[in-house]
């Protein structure tokens, strides 16, 4: 909710509750109604007739409560009219049953339902029968709260197109009966990774975009954050989720310093370190540590200590390269990839010397999927400029100077090119 | 319990393979004894082969009749289910085990209840009756 004025107390008060308690009276109002559509409209009216109530009666003890009840008696009217929602007849009972109890009583085992609700949420969001742009709309407009709008700023997309992807995706998850529910345990192994792809990738669409709306890809990178976040809390036992908070608060930590005061990109070893947030660096560091302490290595939690290592050494030459090398070989190993074998490549070279690094570099330079990867050639430069073969050099930063798009990266190629041709 | 036909997509193949596929029918036999123990299937046909099709289309009061399928793609339905399952992932699980799944593809397409095309057909405009619903299925 934007346009909170401070210096209004039940604007504030709204605000604060829709960040705080909307997504769980959400999730729990789904499973309820039976719908999302309805349950959605049903929290959405609450909200704004909240507005209007407070400010006649005054914000209510338990702002939270209050907008439970009042979601609640707008889905029931909803369900009244709506005669196609499945189990119309026993959602309404039960709905109207809760409704007649005289106050949101807490019963012994709400803490947990709530918990459940929401990953109920996450896991229905995520649902591997949806297409991978409406998981992610989905997730961001009801875990999120994000409206369509902001949406579609952050994906470079037609607002009435976003609209139609998310509609979409509540109609397919009511006519195809998609569950709303934590899957069992023989697939939530599968089903968490699928989940945990829908987060990552919205933090990187935030991270990594260089264009469109500045504001909003923070949002996104926070929002990804959250959600993290959340499945921490949710699947504490999970070393992967930590592993994947941690990697996206290690990222996010160089926010600020990853582009100059031109709003350009600015690699990792040119950054101004005064500009990383410590305390994110420190949280990751914390998640990462609580990650690897499951004994349970995955993806998310090599990266995330590639980062790590990354980050605490002062430069490249104190960096821990060998270990950093040691790092990208286990990640190949559980997910294979040209680029992480470049990456690799790298390390190695870094770490025993660029002939050792090339002899891994050299064959990949044959692999059709990397024919167009820039940082290929810019790498294998670098590497071919420190064995002392200037000719061969000058070849690679010709072919990464023509593949490269973004001027800043094109004229730091040309000078260091210029410097191997002069030797 | 909400209803899925499971639609059965393979490429046309020549007859050595199509001969081998042809003895994979205990496979068949078999998930169709299991679906039907777990009460979750409504029937199951397979069809002949688009070459046998004819396609049907009213224009202007005139009836025209052509040779062939609707369209003519590389893989065809060959068949399908009608299963009754809690839900989608169920209804996944079921597609998952047709045996044509290893060479083909199982699209799995919810079933529309005749009381909510009714109510669609209401929501419309149209003036039906409440009984048609039995009629409609």
């Amino acid at each position: 909710m934007s346009g909170v004025h401070p210096a209004d107390p039940v604007a504030g008060a709204i605000a604060e509750t829709f960040r705080d308690e909307r997504a769980i009276v959400l999730a729990t109002l789904i499973r309820q109604s039976g719908d999302f559509q309805v349950a959605e409209d049903a929290v959405q009216e609450a909200f704004e007739s909240a507005l209007t109530v407070w400010r006649r009666d005054g914000i209510p003890n338990s702002p939270g409560a209050w907008i439970t009840t009042a979601a609640r008696r707008r889905a029931i009217d909803r369900l009244r009219r709506d005669r196609s929602v499945a189990d119309r007849a026993e959602r309404l009972a039960d709905l109207m049953r809760l409704d007649a109890q005289h106050e949101e009583v807490p019963s012994m085992d709400d803490e947990s339902s709530l918990v459940d609700d929401r990953l109920r949420l996450i896991f229905t969001c995520c649902h591997p029968a949806l297409a991978m742009p409406a998981r992610v709309a989905l997730t961001l407009r009801t875990l999120g709260g994000l409206t369509t709008a902001e949406i579609a700023r952050g994906f470079l997309v037609a607002e009435p197109t976003m609209g139609k992807r998310i509609v979409r995706a509540k109609r397919k998850i009511a006519e195809a009966h998609i569950p709303y529910r934590v899957p069992p345990d023989e697939e939530l192994p599968d089903r968490l990774r699928g989940v945990m792809r829908v987060v990552y990738l919205i933090f990187n669409e935030g991270y990594s975009a260089t264009g469109g709306d500045r504001l909003v890809r923070e949002e996104l990178c926070d929002e990804a954050i959250r959600l993290g976040e959340l499945l921490c809390r949710l699947m504490p036992d999970d070393s992967e989720v930590w592993g994947l908070s941690a990697l996206m608060l290690l990222h996010d930590a160089r926010r600020a310093a990853r582009v100059d005061s031109d709003g350009r990109y600015t690699a990792l070893g040119d950054q101004d370190r005064s500009l990383w947030d410590q305390d994110r660096i420190g949280e990751g560091l914390a998640r990462l540590y609580r990650a690897v302490r499951l004994r349970r290595p995955g993806e998310y939690q090599l990266q995330a200590a590639i980062t790590a290592l990354q980050i605490q050494s002062p430069d490249a030459e104190h960096t821990d390269w060998a270990q950093i090398a040691e790092l990208y070989g286990a990640l190949g190993r559980l997910t294979p990839s040209p680029v992480i074998e470049l990456n690799r490549s790298v390390a190695v070279g870094m770490a025993d010397g660029p002939a050792a690094g090339l002899a891994l570099l050299e064959p990949l330079l044959a692999d059709p999927a990397l024919e167009r990867y820039q940082p290929m050639y810019a790498a294998h430069a670098e590497l071919l400029t420190r064995a002392g073969d200037s000719t061969g050099a000058a070849r690679a930063y010709e072919q990464a100077i023509a593949l490269t798009e973004n001027a800043v990266e094109r004229s730091e190629l040309e000078r260091r090119l210029a410097a191997v041709a002069t030797e | 319990m909400p209803q899925y036909m499971l639609l059965v997509y393979q490429e046309d193949v020549d007859e050595a393979e199509q001969a081998e596929r042809e003895r994979t029918l205990p496979l068949f036999v078999e998930l169709h004894r299991s679906l039907k123990e777990a009460g979750l299937l409504v029937s199951v046909q397979r069809l002949h082969s688009p070459q046998s099709a004819t396609s049907v289309r009213v224009r202007d009061g005139d009836t025209e009749i052509t040779d062939g399928p609707f369209a003519v793609t590389k893989e065809i339905l060959a068949g399908y289910y009608i299963v009754e399952c809690a839900d989608l992932d169920e209804a996944l699980k079921q597609a998952a085990r047709v045996p044509a799944a290893v060479f083909g593809t199982v699209e799995v397409r919810p079933m529309m209840p005749a009381a909510e095309w009714l109510e669609r057909a209401r929501a419309a405009g149209a003036d039906v009756p409440d009984e048609a619903v039995e009629d409609m299925a």
